[in-house]
């Protein structure tokens, strides 16, 4: 029953924002509106996912969003130098994908290596490496955009629009990573070491649990999640630019912790990460759909509804532990 | 002997540096121009990073005697300590400034000016007036009544609009109240006005939501050309692209392309250049190394691009 609380908080707000859109506006609920904003989530999402266990062991990512921005560029650019050579196929786009993701897997090495081998703070670090990533694409742009080839794109397009019937590939992506993220967080060794680090790292290290090796494994996958993003991002509007991902990283570590896991680590939940994805996308959906506000307060409601998530499952967490 | 030719050796290269600061003496009309521009950020930002660079190494050539320092900052806090550093480092004689914002630039700005340099502001005002000696600014009002009339002139009565506004900031309301002004009167229906704040991915989304909400829109202002890129992808996803036209804002090459192809969801553009930053350094430069008075505003207006024109508004080389 108490477990019961704990998960229901933010499902609680998740259906309660659903009824309010459906009241508000009857095209909330047409397939369409939830095929968008269920592809719109997918990115924050997917990086989301792997944001909840680099945060359950104790470490924190501000660089995903400027990493989403390099990695695009990169891809983008790898596919239009491969085009002479390979010509207009999907061979061209799956090298951009395995440029994304295998670039994705270095940068989260990159991160992780600084921060569990040269022990420098996680925050400090990925602030470094934000900044980093973000300066690359600008200059790789050139301060503009980095377009993919018009050819390229209307082969890749479907990657982002396409799917089975209303449910595109982002949407499937999502969910397949999402439940693959929640076994392994539950199921796994792995996820029972994140946990165990992300409560007591050196009771962890007694136990014989290689620590390091562990939390950096939790940033490369973060790092390859971000790739896997990227790989559904570039289709939407084959570019990329210094604008591409801004305040990404603070809307993925905001969904992880509407969903309840700790911001000091130890208590991992991904399907509450998932609610608070959806949470962060609907306000957003709502608020345009809806004439509620002006649109200079966008942000503010946005704010309220954070805050009210986050303290609805604080009491209840001081009440059990009471 | 050694020792003598070390001594020669020395004498040698005082006599040197004496020459070099000579030469130097005789350089003394030598004039350092500091350019301040915000950061490549965005789309138009990048232009106008491209077109100041341009700029500065056409002038640089063309002017042996000038030289520019060029800093760009991601904020005004930066802004404020790259101006100060010009100063106290390089001791400018001009200062061609774009404010990141006007309020905390005033004073830094002013500061440059009571030591008696030539102060350019480029785009956004100062908050107080009298500082600079020349202003050149795109019209921002111009620039929303251009793309008003067109849709007071090209859509039919009872048609329906939706508008996407940028950062919230008093350029944009310039803008729209300039674009509802000319509308006024009109049988044309503005049903919503959403932040898309210049950018690709959040005018995507709001779009996204406008066609989810609004089953008839007959054409979308866009006011800006990265924003019109993501309503035209949203608008194609939704395969709607039959039913409304886009006008989007400040003639970004790929948009322009496709104008001159006779594009019909993109019938015209309307502009607002980020070469403006040559404009204001072009003049700066013109001060030190001519008699013509360069002082004054300097307002580039904002003109309809059509597909008869839309040749001399394309620059392939820029990245905007």
């Amino acid at each position: 029953m108490k477990i019961d609380l704990h998960t229901l908080g933010p499902l609680v707000a998740l259906i309660a924002l659903v009824i309010l859109g459906a009241v508000l506006n009857s095209a909330f609920l047409a397939p369409a509106n939830i095929t968008n904003v269920l592809a719109r989530s997918a990115f924050i999402g997917m990086i989301a996912v792997g944001m909840t266990f680099v945060i359950t062991a104790g470490g924190l990512d501000l660089s995903v969003g400027s990493m989403a921005a390099f990695l695009a560029g990169v891809a983008i650019i790898a596919m239009n130098a491969a085009l002479p050579g390979m010509g207009e196929n999907w061979g061209t786009i799956l090298i951009g994908m395995g440029v994304a993701l295998l670039g994705g897997l270095i940068a989260g090495y990159l991160n992780g290596a600084l921060i569990t081998k040269a022990r420098i703070e996680p925050f400090i670090v990925t602030l470094g490496t934000m900044g980093i990533f973000r300066s690359l694409v600008t200059w790789l742009a050139d301060g503009g955009t980095l377009s993919l080839d018009f050819g390229l794109r209307t082969l890749y397009r479907p990657v982002y629009y396409g799917g089975i019937g209303w449910i595109t590939w982002p949407i499937i992506t999502f969910a397949v990573v999402a439940i693959a993220g929640e076994w392994i967080m539950r199921h796994s060794r792995f996820g029972r070491h994140v946990e165990a680090i992300g409560s007591n790292d050196r009771v962890a290290r007694y136990s014989a649990i290689d620590v390091g090796r562990i939390r950096l494994m939790t940033y490369m996958l973060l790092g390859l999640l971000v790739g896997l993003a990227v790989v559904l991002y570039v289709p939407r509007l084959g570019s990329a630019s210094g604008g591409t991902g801004v305040l990404w990283e603070l809307e993925a570590i905001a969904a992880v912790i509407i969903g309840g896991t700790a911001l000091k680590g130890g208590r991992g939940r991904v399907w509450g990460t998932v609610v608070g994805v959806l949470i962060l996308s609907l306000i957003d959906n709502i608020l345009n759909l809806a004439d509620l506000v002006s649109p200079y307060l966008n942000g503010a409601i946005q704010g309220v509804i954070i805050v009210l998530a986050v303290v609805l499952q604080r009491e209840k967490r001081t009440a059990e532990e009471r | 002997m050694k020792r003598r030719s070390l001594m020669k050796a020395a004498a040698l290269s005082a006599a040197l540096g004496l020459a070099s600061g000579a030469a130097f003496a005789q350089d003394a009309e030598r004039k350092i121009i500091g350019v301040s521009i915000p950061s490549a950020t965005h789309g138009f930002m990048g232009g106008l990073n491209w077109h100041a660079q341009d700029t500065i190494k056409r002038l640089g050539e063309a002017y042996p005697n000038l030289e520019f320092v060029l800093s760009t900052a991601g904020d005004a806090a930066k802004q404020v300590n790259d101006i100060e550093d010009m100063m106290a480092t390089r001791n400018i004689d001009g200062l061609v400034v774009l404010p990141f914002e006007s309020e905390p630039l005033t004073a830094p700005v002013k500061a440059v000016k009571d030591a008696g340099k030539f102060v350019t502001v480029v785009d956004r005002g100062l908050s107080q007036e009298g500082i600079e000696d020349l202003y050149v600014a795109g019209d921002n009002t111009a620039f929303g009544r251009v793309a008003g009339e067109y849709f007071r002139d090209n859509l039919e009565a009872g048609a329906k609009v939706v508008v996407l506004r940028g950062i919230p900031t008093t350029l944009d309301n310039e803008r729209v109240e300039a674009f509802q002004a000319a509308l006024e009167g009109s049988d044309i229906e503005i049903l919503d006005m959403q932040h898309g704040n210049w950018n690709r991915d959040d005018a995507f989304t709001v779009m996204q939501d406008y066609l989810s909400k609004y089953p008839q829109i007959d054409a979308v202002w866009a006011a800006d050309d990265d924003m019109a890129i993501g309503v035209l992808e949203a608008i194609s996803a939704a395969n709607r692209q039959d039913e409304m036209w886009v006008i989007g804002g400040a003639g970004m090459k790929e948009i322009v392309r496709r104008i001159m192809e006779g594009d019909p969801q993109l019938p015209v553009n309307v502009t607002y250049p980020p070469a403006l930053i040559s404009s204001a350094i072009e003049m700066t430069a013109l001060n030190f190394v001519s008699n013509a008075p360069m002082t004054g505003r300097f307002i580039i207006g904002s003109q309809l691009i059509t597909p008869e024109n839309a040749e001399q508004f394309h620059y392939p080389d820029s990245p905007f």
